[in-house]
């Protein structure tokens, strides 16, 4: 659709797009690329985007470019779980588009080569501030999305360990507190994700929940999932019973209708072993691990069960009381947290390198968010470069007012 | 109601109505022509007012009020057309003034005494102006050396009021060499600062060393050639260092106006301050260190630019007496 607007209103040479972009790698992709459509040949623009929707297809030529994300697969699978700017950009350019990068690359074949019948995988992205590790790991939730897997996805950890207004003592074990907003928000999410497969899931085992309600055996997951969403005071629980359900269902079945892979996606994970914010009664700090919905988050991390995988990203930005220069897993984690992960696969994830950074560029350029004149030329490239050091957040904050 | 008692002011005609009193006016000359037996061609306003004396005789004594025909411009007085437009806005910028046709009469009048000025400064700058600027006007010492004489500051001011008299004239490049005997040249500035010496590492990569002061920060820094941009502070990326944006354009500014932007590797040390102080030393000392890499044209550039001038401020003392360096305590009347 974009691509043939673009190709009928230019027509360039191709003498032009060697001018217009100075990269050495550029050599090999043409090559790669010239199996592909004409259009792309021909359009300088639209070398940084390309057709290719699925992520099951992306592969290392097409590092650097932007694929779209289908608006429905944003509203379903992503209901909370975009960074905020990102969804204003989704908002004021009318779609969202996602570049592809050598990190969501690696961790996307990974999940192909995986053996689904040994325990899960765990991966974790962690890099600088603002290098897009949330954004990787969108990038390959969407790719588990499309291969049909069950997505259970906390957007930010963080959340439940600070800003809490209502914690509650837990109903069912005496030492444990319950946060029931951000549990029955949590669950009103993953039912929009995960439509498909809640009636198909039975449970296994009987819940009781207070004198007069309980779940039986072989229930629909749907219903576990409505009796947290309307029954706030138990919600923290029902997380932890859902989790515990898929947990022993993943994989497990190998009949048609049961069979689902598990994709357990938690962006934040230093939160888990970190320190919170919130106080008790007694005016006392709470450990993470007094936290119903934190408590059922770890168990969901240790590699005890099978048939799924475990992506993760660190972050830097919510963390609580950790300096702002730590980045690394042993840093961010701390000895608990990383004892506790290993053994795990780390995925490294940096600044744009050149290409990215130019493919960037075009698309702000054809999106017409560069206003400034002096944005459009050469020495605008290098101010930009300069100011921004390549690094995503910054140069799309840098962007903003331009 | 009080629109009732509004005046019309003098009767106003319009275009077409004046152009049909010549037309008429025309074709009655030709008949008052024809009337008397002459050319109508030919017949001109005296003859006019000859035959109309004749065909109307009047006894009245008052000449003007004997019947008349005359050219219709001289006839309806010479009025102006409507000064707006439709929704009320003048035409004229000048239309509030009152007397629009006056004022802009004198508008025009300064402009061309404008013009003409400027006309005098180009023939006045073809012949010393180049010789003019960097140089100054011989001190009052040494004019007295060139005189032999003593003259008071009175004197000397007058003297070099008249100079300027005659160098304000048109034709003053007639006596140029005259005037360049009282004029003294400047010395170039740039001259004076010390550029960095230029070593090369045992790869043949040029560098450059360079310190810079701001306030109580002190930066030391290494400049390398052929690199891409990367810039290293105390060991950490610059993006660290400088979350904000404002000090990464402060060491953006030396490079960006010598237009070396993605040239040069830059590996430095800053202490002491604040994060501000710290870019400015940093960009002080990114400056300096420049000038090795850059041609002469240029660090006279670099430096009218205000890269190289060392910020003198620092921060004022607290006086006795007063809550800060300025801030007095409060005031009270009794």
């Amino acid at each position: 659709m974009n691509l043939h607007k673009l190709s009928s209103r230019l027509c360039p040479t191709v003498t032009q797009k060697f001018r217009h972009l100075q990269i050495q790698s550029r050599g090999q992709q043409l090559e790669a690329v010239g199996v592909e459509t004409e259009s792309t040949e021909q359009n300088p623009l639209s070398v940084f985007r390309t057709s290719e929707q699925d992520p099951t297809y992306h592969s290392e030529r097409h590092t650097g470019q932007y694929y779209t994300l289908p608006a429905a697969h944003i509203q379903k699978l992503f209901p909370h779980g975009l960074p905020p700017r990102f969804q204003l950009q989704i908002k004021t350019f009318n779609e969202g588009c996602v570049m592809v990068r050598p990190p969501a690359l690696e961790l996307i074949s990974y999940l192909k080569k995986a053996d689904y019948s040994k325990p899960p995988l765990r991966y974790i992205l962690y890099g600088d501030v603002g290098t897009g590790k949330t954004m990787c790991l969108s990038h390959a939730l969407h790719y588990c999305y499309t291969q049909g897997w069950l997505i259970v996805h906390i957007s930010d950890a963080h959340l439940w360990v600070k800003n809490c207004k209502e914690l509650l003592p837990s109903s069912s074990r005496p030492s444990r507190f319950d946060q029931p907003i951000q549990a029955s928000q949590w669950l009103k999410n993953f039912k929009i994700t995960n439509e498909r497969f809640l009636s198909k899931i039975k449970t296994t085992q009987q819940y009781v929940w207070t004198k007069r309600e309980r779940t039986e055996k072989g229930q629909p997951l749907g219903e576990l999932v409505d009796q947290g969403v309307n029954r706030m005071k138990s919600s923290s629980d029902v997380v932890g019973a859902v989790l515990r359900e898929l947990r022993l269902q993943a994989g497990g079945a190998t009949e048609g209708e049961g069979a689902f892979k598990l994709a357990v996606a938690v962006d934040g994970l230093n939160a888990l072993w970190g320190k919170t914010s919130l106080k008790k009664e007694d005016r006392t700090m709470c450990e993470p691990e007094e936290l119903t919905l934190i408590h059922n988050v770890r168990k969901m991390m240790k590699n005890n069960w099978s048939g799924g995988a475990i992506l993760t990203a660190l972050s830097q930005t919510g963390s609580l009381f950790k300096p702002q220069s730590a980045y690394l897993p042993s840093e961010l984690l701390g000895e608990e947290g990383f004892d506790n992960m290993e053994p795990f696969v780390p995925v490294s994830v940096s600044n744009y390198n050149e290409k990215e950074f130019e493919s960037c560029y075009l698309y702000y350029l054809d999106r017409n968010w560069l206003q400034h004149s002096h944005s459009r030329s050469e020495e605008g490239k290098k101010e930009l470069i300069f100011l921004s050091n390549k690094n995503p957040s910054i140069l799309e904050r840098l962007c903003a007012f331009l | 109601q009080s629109d009732k008692f509004v005046s019309a002011g003098p009767q106003k005609f319009t275009q077409e109505f004046i152009d049909k009193q010549v037309e008429e006016f025309e074709v009655g000359k030709r008949h008052l022509a024809n009337m008397m037996g002459e050319d109508p061609e030919t017949f001109t306003q005296e003859d006019i007012d000859r035959s109309i004396a004749y065909l109307f005789p009047s006894g009245l004594f008052e000449k003007r009020a004997r019947p008349v025909m005359k050219h219709p411009d001289e006839i309806f007085p010479k009025q102006t057309a409507i000064q707006w437009d439709a929704e009320g806005r003048p035409f004229h910028f000048l239309f509030y003034t009152g007397r629009q046709s006056y004022y802009s009469l004198l508008h025009d009048v300064y402009e061309k005494i404008l013009a003409i000025e400027r006309h005098q400064d180009k023939m006045r700058n073809k012949g010393l102006f180049t010789l003019l600027t960097g140089s100054r006007w011989l001190l009052k010492e040494e004019i007295e050396e060139y005189l032999v004489e003593n003259i008071s500051d009175h004197d000397y001011v007058r003297l070099i009021q008249l100079m300027e008299k005659l160098l304000s004239m048109p034709y003053c490049s007639l006596e140029e060499e005259f005037i360049l005997k009282f004029r003294k040249q400047l010395e170039a500035q740039s001259s004076k600062h010390e550029i960095p010496a230029l070593q090369y590492d045992p790869q043949g990569v040029a560098f450059s060393v360079a310190d810079g002061r701001r306030k109580t920060a002190k930066a030391s820094i290494t400049l390398r050639d052929s690199g891409s941009g990367n810039i290293t502070i105390n060991g950490r990326n610059y993006l660290h260092c400088f979350p904000l944006l404002q000090d990464r354009e402060q060491l953006m500014f030396p490079l960006h106006f010598v237009g070396m932007l993605g040239r040069f590797d830059i590996e430095g040390s800053v202490e002491g301050s604040g994060h501000s102080a710290q870019a400015g030393a940093l960009r002080l000392a990114i400056s300096r260190a420049l000038l090795s890499f850059v041609s002469e044209g240029e660090v006279e550039r670099i430096r009218q630019a205000g890269l190289l001038t060392a910020d003198p401020r620092i921060r004022e003392r607290k006086k006795p007496g007063q809550e800060g360096a300025r801030k007095k305590f409060t005031w009270k009347k009794r």
